[in-house]
């Protein structure tokens, strides 16, 4: 009974407030409803026995990539009445492919494939079963090279936004590296002859 | 009462088309179009969680786990790519990116 109130209480913010996200006005009030959105997802994601990746998306998604949306519309200069030219007009439109498109899924997912008799419940796993531990034995060895994979798409991502945002200014003082390999030792260093005898204290 | 697995499948359906209609509504806000392709990003993700929770099987979660990575590397060029834009054109407006038209 509860995890039907839970389901759908949170199935029901999800829908509300993903809905808020796309017809909003403001882009930082969507930024913000789309976090609620991901935090309500992620509460359904754990009553789906997906602990690791429910824990994931609030740190990755709400923590950095939410952050990194609400920056950038922070810091641009966004003419919203410019933006909302149109939003009347495609409305129907908008609607329209959406129900279509609503239609056709759920007379998949309805069907006899997915019903309650054909995908029995699961039994609950024992209270000492580790999700992360159980990810993380198929992830380090049946899924290795998906996994590598993985990370060199994360690299290429830091080194693109990184070399499509940095920009030289005239006045940054940086090192030439061909003229510090160049250098010679009569560049730096003069040594200069003189007779120590006259030293005296 | 327990929750069927088609409840979970709906609820994915109905955030799906709702970032569908956002797509189609919001065509001059190249924000709210980044922010509708996330939402159906987590539509997809709840698809696999939900079908890895009911065959029991674990490799739904190791593809969301991509999903997310690649998710991220989206969202992280994407808005370079804005903030570049919005660096050489001042302004985001879909309408004023039309060099290519030919």
């Amino acid at each position: 009974m509860i995890e039907a109130f839970i389901f759908y209480l949170f199935a029901s913010l999800t829908v509300a407030s993903a809905t808020t996200v796309v017809t909003v006005r403001n882009p930082i009030h969507a930024a913000l409803f789309l976090v609620l959105t991901f935090f309500t997802s992620a509460v359904i994601w754990m009553t789906l026995e997906a602990e690791f990746l429910a824990i994931i998306l609030v740190l990755v998604y709400v923590g950095a990539v939410m952050v990194l949306f609400l920056f950038v519309v922070m810091m641009l200069d966004i003419n919203i009445a410019r933006m909302r030219e149109g939003f009347v007009q495609y409305l129907p439109l908008g609607i329209g492919v959406a129900l279509v498109m609503l239609a056709l899924m759920l007379s998949v997912v309805t069907g006899d494939i997915f019903s309650s008799e054909a995908m029995l419940e699961p039994i609950p796993k024992a209270a000492d079963y580790s999700n992360t531990k159980a990810l993380g034995g198929v992830l380090y060895t049946e899924y290795v090279f998906a996994f590598e994979i993985a990370a060199v798409i994360l690299l290429v991502a830091i080194v693109a936004a990184i070399s499509l945002t940095m920009r030289k200014r005239p006045k940054t003082k940086y090192q030439s590296p061909p003229d510090q390999i160049k250098v010679r030792k009569a560049d730096r260093l003069r040594i200069v002859k003189m007779r120590s005898s006259n030293f005296e204290p | 009462m327990s929750i069927e697995l088609s409840h979970y499948l709906i609820l994915a359906a109905i955030l799906f088309s709702i970032s569908i209609a956002g797509i189609v509504i919001n065509r001059k806000n190249i924000i709210i179009l980044l922010m509708s392709i996330e939402v159906m990003l987590l539509s997809v993700n709840l698809n696999f969680i939900a079908f890895s929770h009911y065959l029991n099987d674990l490799a739904g979660q190791v593809f969301v786990f991509f999903i997310l990575t690649v998710a991220a590397a989206e969202a992280a060029i994407g808005l370079a790519i804005l903030v570049v834009l919005f660096r050489n054109k001042g302004s985001i407006s879909v309408e004023d990116i039309t060099e290519l038209r030919g």
